[in-house]
């Protein structure tokens, strides 16, 4: 059987290859039909049924339509995105975050972001080849770029999204003709029938594309999502061509794929963690495509091996080589200090050229008497900081604010003492040991570090952190017992890379930052409580940062550089952890995903009053909710498709190929849509709009597939003549409609003027359909 | 040994009677009985259970957000067949009960629930197709497990949840076992249906334990579709009623209940929307007992706002104006405040006046508000009218202020005309009414919308809630709705007696009903969105730690000796859980790879048991301990148990499995059986060794505790003396 099969797939793939190669011509077609003249349909001009004329020239001219059909995409895909490229000559939305971050690459300075670099390093490059120099601001949207060179960024994020309907196109292409292949080696009749309509149906499910108003607003600006989605469905176009590749195991195409997959995969997890969705596609798929070889008795285990080592090196070890090689780039090309130092710990900061840690020196072991700078391990934290102002009445007792501070000041600054202040007099200073009682004086101010029964000003739970006593004099409360994390008694404590606790002696609890902003009469600083949960996390942890004390000798911070492994952990856990810090604030509303696929409210990209030039993005909502529709569709065929097969009725050969099709093409696409949009139901983390649009290119081929089995499925309702003219009028119908609501809603994305929607002379008035859109 | 009584003629009883299985759930009953009302102090969570019970025997209505009402009702049931009144304070952990509280029925029901755990779990392994020995097994691992008997002896849940998970799960299995062709399985599978909508009214955590069961059950319908031999509708249509509408509709019932004992007001109120209070006796019914209905020109109203965050208040104004420079420098209107209120007070008074007629009096006939009337709003007290104008509001600049007119003089005029927008005209009416209609005020001159901003004023406002006005596009949003509460019809013209008038409580009687289903639905909405601000605890601990058991939970110190209880695991039973985890899926694995590779290593019978058992233990693990993972609420260690039964389930079946089909030799299976006992002896000393810890006697001295502190993360206490 599996000999059988791979024959047929034999020619199969000689006829995929002769599409796209146009070189040879599958020789095997032995069991023609006769009757070829009712096989194909009427109503393409360019392939009118010609009776008996043999299939040669029925496939030239299928094939023929097939590059006319592509290049027809290509034609219409490029010039719906780059028409108006330049428009509005103003900063957009997000482009501010994005283009800043691009020019940062330019000038070489060091930022954070949540994302990883990849996407914007493409930005900074796109820009610097097209000649924009890096001085333009981007400080908020709105602001002109008057001479400044912006339309090369604008330009390639718009490139990289107007592959995706060609990669959408050929990705639907691949999989239903590989489901429908071994009908076309079964029967020409079928295949006439299949070829002759399949290519109007893709070009409907690029319409899709082609026309979705979000989908051409979304890749008109500098912004990472046309680059994300470009790398997804570029991984899903080289996954799908790799399973193709299936009965030519480790020949060149075979290898080809299989890294493209990988690199592709890489790009995508590159510029935005949500990259990490398609990998588990591709994973998935990987696994049952290995499962699926284990159960192949024919193959040796040592094949077996061979194709998971493959895959191992492939589609893991190639990515993450790709994967680790852009941080390296990323941390190379960013050496100058700039905004994002303050996330990172002491040691990352120490390799900023700019930074006050670089190339710094200093005692390398904390000392008595010395002078000192206490950072927070938690991301944000801020340093130990206090100030001349006091609690206010009401919060606790009326004594001097302490706080965690996020900027290097004068205020941070803290002297550490022995308990009983008579301060040794020897020549080189005592050092300070895990377990010791120590006092921290605030230099400025001359209060010592002092915690009481009182609560804290928002963590309730928690004690208050204040400032009391008067030139180092306190009392009992004013006792610190020191503890180096995972350190025993007597151990020394490392500058920067010790991480620190501070007990409180009388009360038992720990120097602890909650994270939460004081209101304004603590300048909306940080809060620091102790806590009286002792659990080691990071709130609780403090590094000694800056150290001075010039009794001891000064050691060169350069042997704390950290290792390219460690900066590399480090950038993502800040990223991570910067990600998840992303929290929506109360009173904004923020959208839900049971928003998105409903279309129930867009993203206003510039522009609100009726003088602004304006760009909303908002998917075309007929094509929206027809996705819907034709998921619920999908569902129910598939269903149905299922029930029947399980049940054991006799289905003939064509609806058998077609329920295949729906199941396994369908359903890889289904995974895909899945995987990129319940994962955000779980996330805590701020959502917006544009987080569906992965998802959304999955749905949109899901209908391409699931409208175009329904149309085929046209003679369950009526007899032949008249179910290929059903077949045929609905795919008219369809076409007509993606393109009357896309030139109905194309003032969306090209930017409109003029009143607003709900105004008679408005260029949208009366598309109003929803009371939640915004134009 | 089935227990099986069957009745002849002439009268002869023949009984069957698993003897084991007897003495198992004696031993049970003994283990979780025992002494039940010692100690005769609040237990750790009881002190949380505690106050939803007492509002039970007070018929108080309240809103828990932990879980749906049946766990609480099961243990206001124990306490009401003890003769409980609810008279009792829950303020802390370790305080005494009075001699007046039936300590022993509060904690029977989970006691009981308990100790029955143990003999499901021996039907349970015989209904996997495991023999008496493996059933035996996992009975003495449920009944020798310390932490299961410290959660069964106290008010509290676990215990109650896995009782209906796991009968869920045995009659389920009996239900499939059973022959085709009889009916009376099908009671088998509504019971299950039933302990299902039970396990799910406990605690959510069910749900998850829920879908597991519909996925096995699907699962087995699915494979029914391509039996002929059936009536396959039929068959799906009974298994679709019993183990889904059924459970729904008990789902639904436990809140019927819930609401029809609790008829009275109470501190909860305020979440909830004003036509629900209203149903409540005392509290607001009182006060709104009589209202009018229809809101009309020359009403005086209370108006509340529709958000419950921050808290529940009323639209309210006072004599105090803004301040004309704020602490950041920009300037106000310097008119008098508006605020919101979140408490009763005279000068949460309105009065709805119709802009083109001067008098504040309700005609005869009444002439009702409707939906889109604009009309101007005159505050009871000081007689300013409600206003909003182009000034900055003081906390959200990007608002608009909202302000009791006053005419300085300086070129600012009124703009104080409001229309009325009724957003559920559709449900209620067109007309405006008293608490049914929620209703927006959009200010005429400017379009913007009368809003809560839900930030507090400073000092000069009070700290009083800021109310704003803002243009909006956005649809739906609750801080933008006020319902009115408290109306009456005004009669008097004459401001002195109008403030009388306001000062006087309301009047006059009618009676208002609202749906039960409406009421559920808020009800559940409510309790699935209540947010209480995360708590930190001392012993809460993350899902990877209870694994290892890396935590424990002190429930209990005697006030004046070292007497404690904690909520530690057998740590031996624990282990093997965990080992048995792990096999399992190794074996798994080899199994299924070299099945994939045509050798089958067991006949297709033992596969598909050895499969069964891994959908229903480490399924049934998986989907009780992965979703905590992913939670970011604060947990404890008595979160992992339901998981941790479904563990003690599967470790004797898998040395079953072993001992039947790995184990060839007759040596090997001794030494097997050697090690069984051995580790079934460790258990068992293992517990005696950590009762102390979990009855709390006897009272143990310090180098005592010091030796059961197994693991350096353990917590517990010492007392100085």
């Amino acid at each position: 059987m599996a000999k059988g099969e791979s024959i047929t797939q034999w020619n199969k793939s000689g006829d995929t290859s002769t599409l796209r190669n146009r070189k040879s011509f599958p020789t095997s077609a032995p069991n023609t039909p006769v009757s070829k003249g009712q096989s194909c349909p009427t109503g393409n001009d360019a392939q009118s049924s010609n009776g008996t004329s043999a299939q040669f020239s029925s496939r030239l001219s299928d094939r023929h339509m097939c590059t006319v059909l592509l290049v027809l995409v290509v034609g219409l895909s490029f010039s719906t995105r780059l028409y108006k490229i330049t428009e509005p000559p103003h900063v957009c939305w997000d482009e501010t975050h994005f283009g800043k971050m691009g020019s940062y690459y330019i000038n070489r300075t060091f930022f954070f972001d949540v994302h990883p670099p990849l996407g914007k390093m493409l930005i900074g490059l796109a820009g610097y080849m097209t000649g924009y120099d890096g001085t333009f601001p981007f400080m908020k949207p709105g602001d002109k770029y008057e001479h400044h060179n912006y339309w090369g960024m604008r330009g390639f994020c718009a490139v990289l999204g107007s592959l995706l309907p060609i990669f959408a196109y050929l990705i639907v292409l691949e999989l239903s003709r590989s489901e429908t292949a071994a009908l076309i080696a079964a029967s020409l009749l079928i295949f006439g029938l299949a070829a002759c309509s399949r290519p109007v149906e893709h070009k409907a499910v690029i319409n899709v594309l082609l026309t979705d108003t979000g989908c051409i607003t979304i890749s008109q600006y500098i912004l990472l999502d046309p680059i994300l989605m470009f790398f997804i469905m570029a991984a899903v176009l080289s996954m799908v061509k790799f399973n193709q590749q299936v009965y030519r195991p480790f020949s060149a195409s075979w290898w080809l794929w299989l890294v493209l997959t990988g690199v592709n995969l890489a790009g995508a997890l590159g510029v935005k963690f949500v990259g990490l969705f398609v990998i588990l596609l591709v994973g998935l798929n990987t696994v049952w495509d290995l499962w699926r070889l284990l159960g192949d008795l024919s193959l040796s285990l040592v094949d077996i091996a061979k194709h998971f080592l493959a895959r191992v090196v492939g589609l893991i070890l190639f990515p993450l080589f790709f994967y680790v090689t852009v941080f390296a780039i990323h941390f190379v090309v960013l050496n100058k200090s700039g905004p994002g130092d303050g996330f990172f710990s002491s040691a990352f900061q120490s390799r900023l050229i700019g930074n006050n840690l670089h190339n710094a020196s200093m005692p390398e072991y904390l000392a008595y008497g010395s002078t000192i700078t206490v950072k927070n391990l938690r991301i944000a934290g801020g340093y130990l900081h206090s100030h001349w102002h006091l609690y206010p009445e009401g919060v606790g007792a009326r004594q001097q604010q302490v706080t965690a501070y996020l900027h290097k000041d004068y205020n941070n600054l803290w002297l550490v003492h022995r308990q009983n202040s008579n301060e040794s007099q020897s020549p080189t200073p005592d050092l300070v040991r895990h377990g010791d009682i120590i006092r921290l004086e605030h230099k400025e101010t001359t209060r010592n570090l002092h915690s009481h029964l009182h609560e804290a000003p928002l963590t309730k739970k928690h004690f208050q952190v204040t400032g009391y006593g008067n030139n180092g004099t306190g009392d009992a409360n004013d006792l610190w017992q020191v503890e180096v994390c995972g350190g025993q008694k007597g151990d020394l404590v490392k500058v920067l890379r010790s991480k620190v606790r501070f007990l409180h002696r009388a009360t038992g609890c720990v120097l602890y930052s909650s994270g939460k902003t004081l209101p304004k009469w603590g300048w909306e600083q940080v809060e620091v409580t102790c806590s009286p949960y002792l659990k080691e996390t990071p709130s609780s942890q403090w590094n000694i940062e800056d150290h001075i004390n010039p009794k001891l000798p000064n050691i060169s911070l350069s042997v704390l550089k950290p290792h390219f492994l460690e900066i590399l952990l480090e950038s993502h856990i800040v990223m991570i952890r910067g990600n998840s810090g992303l929290k929506p604030k109360d009173n904004e509303m923020n959208s839900k995903p049971w928003h998105w696929p409903i279309n129930y409210q867009g993203l206003r990209f510039s522009g609100v009053n009726e003088t602004e030039y304006r760009v909303y993005l908002l998917g075309n909502p007929v094509l929206w909710w027809m996705n819907l529709a034709s998921l619920g569709l999908y569902l129910i065929m598939v269903a149905v498709a299922s029930v029947a097969l399980q049940r054991g009725f006799s289905l003939s050969q064509k609806r058998k190929e077609h329920s295949h099709v729906l199941m396994r093409g369908g359903g890889l696409l289904l995974l895909g849509w899945l995987l990129h949009y319940a994962p955000f139901y779980t996330m805590g983390r701020v959502l917006y709009y544009h987080h569906y649009f992965p998802a959304m290119l999955f749905s949109s081929m899901l209908t391409g597939i699931t409208l175009d089995i329904l149309l085929k499925s046209a003679d369950l309702l009526l007899r032949p003549p008249y179910s290929d003219w059903l077949q045929r009028a609905g795919q008219l119908v369809l076409l007509f409609t993606v393109l009357h609501s896309f030139y109905l809603f194309h003032p969306l994305s090209y930017g409109m003027t003029g009143p607003l929607a709900h105004e008679p002379g408005s260029s949208m008035a009366g598309l109003k359909w929803m009371d939640s859109w915004e134009f | 040994r089935k227990t099986a009584v069957m009745l002849q003629l002439p009268l002869v009883v023949t009984a069957q009677v698993d003897l084991v299985l007897v003495l198992v759930s004696l031993l049970a009953f003994w283990t979780r009985l025992s002494r039940l009302s010692y100690p005769n102090a609040v237990v750790f969570d009881e002190v949380y259970y505690g106050q939803f019970v007492s509002l039970y025997m007070k018929r108080v209505f309240f809103i828990d957000d932990s879980g749906p009402p049946l766990g609480h009702m099961i243990l206001a049931f124990g306490a009401y067949l003890g003769g409980f009144d609810g008279n009792f304070l829950w303020n802390r952990i370790g305080a005494d009960y009075p001699s007046s509280v039936s300590v022993w029925s509060l904690r029977l029901l989970p006691a009981l629930c308990g100790s029955l755990c143990v003999p499901l779990v021996y039907l349970l392994t015989l209904e996997l197709n495991f023999s008496h020995l493996a059933a035996l097994g996992a009975a003495l691992l449920l009944l020798l497990e310390n932490s299961l008997i410290v959660q069964s002896r106290f008010m509290l849940l676990e215990s109650v949840l896995i009782f209906f998970v796991l009968l869920a799960f045995l009659s389920y299995l009996r239900f499939h076992n059973a022959p085709n062709s009889s009916w009376s399985r099908f009671s088998w599978l509504l019971l299950s249906g039933a302990s299902c909508a039970a396990a799910v009214g406990v605690k959510y955590m069910g749900v998850f334990s829920y879908l597991l069961l519909l996925g096995v059950a699907s699962l087995h319908t699915w494979n029914l579709i391509g039996d002929h031999t059936l009536n396959v509708c039929v068959q799906c249509v009974c298994r679709f009623m019993c183990l889904v509408v059924v459970p729904v509709l008990l789902y639904v019932f436990w809140f019927y209940i819930h609401l029809g004992l609790l008829s009275h007001s109470g501190p909860h109120d305020q979440l909830m929307s004003s036509a629900f209070q209203a149903s409540l006796q005392g509290g607001l019914s009182r006060i709104t007992q009589g209202q009018p209905l229809e809101v009309a020109y020359g009403s005086q109203v209370t108006l509340r706002s529709s958000a419950s965050q921050p808290i529940p208040c009323w639209l309210h104004s006072h004599r105090a104006n803004y301040p004309v420079r704020y602490e950041n420098g920009r300037g106000s209107s310097h008119q008098q405040q508006v605020t919101c209120y979140p408490f009763k007070d005279v000068n949460n008074w309105w009065i709805i006046k119709d802009p083109g007629k001067q008098k504040l009096v309700v005609g005869s006939p009444p002439q009702p508000v409707r939906h889109g009337d604009v009309i101007q709003l005159v505050h009871g007290m000081t007689s300013r009218f409600l206003n909003s104008h182009d000034v900055a509001a003081p906390m959200s600049p990007h608002a608009q202020e909202v302000s009791g007119y006053i005419d300085f003089n300086v070129s600012m005029a009124a703009q104080n005309l409001w229309r009325v927008h009724i957003s559920n005209r559709e449900a209620e009416s067109d007309v405006w009414k008293t608490i049914l209609s929620e209703v927006r005020l959009v200010h005429v001159n400017t379009s913007a919308v009368l809003k809560l901003s839900g930030v507090s004023l400073p000092d000069w406002g009070f700290r009083q809630l800021e109310v704003v006005a803002e243009k909006l596009f956005k649809g739906h949003s609750s801080v933008l709705g006020w319902t009115v509460e408290e109306h009456r019809y005004g009669t008097s013209q004459e401001q002195k007696e109008r403030e009388a008038e306001l000062h006087s409580p309301t009047h006059i009687d009618i009676d208002r009903k609202m749906s039960f289903w409406a009421k559920f639905l808020e009800l559940q909405w409510k309790m699935l969105t209540v947010k209480q601000e995360d708590s930190e605890h001392k012993y809460s601990s993350s899902p990877l730690e209870w694994i290892t058991m890396e935590t424990n939970i002190a429930y209990w110190l005697h006030s004046s000796t070292n007497a404690q209880i904690h909520l530690i695991g057998n740590p031996v039973s624990w282990g093997v859980a965990n080992l048995s985890l792990l096999a399992y899926q190794l074996l798994a694995a080899v199994y299924l790879v070299r099945r994939r590779r045509g050798i089958k290593d067991l006949p297709d019978a033992v596969w598909c048991r050895f499969s069964c058992l891994g959908c229903v233990c480490v399924g049934g693990w998986v989907v009780n301990f992965v979703p905590f993972l992913l939670m970011e609420k604060t947990l404890f260690l008595y979160h992992y148990l339901p998981a941790l039964c479904y563990l003690y389930v599967l470790s004797p079946a898998l040395l079953e499995h072993a001992h039947t089909h790995l184990l060839s030799s007759a040596i090997q299976r001794q030494a097997l059986g050697v090690c069984v006992s051995a580790v079934l002896l460790t258990v068992f000393l293992s517990y005696r060794n950590f009762c102390p810890l979990t009855y709390g006697s006897p009272e143990l001295s310090a180098n005592q505790l010091q030796g059961l502190r197994w693991r350096e993360t353990w917590d517990i206490l010492y007392r100085h003396r």
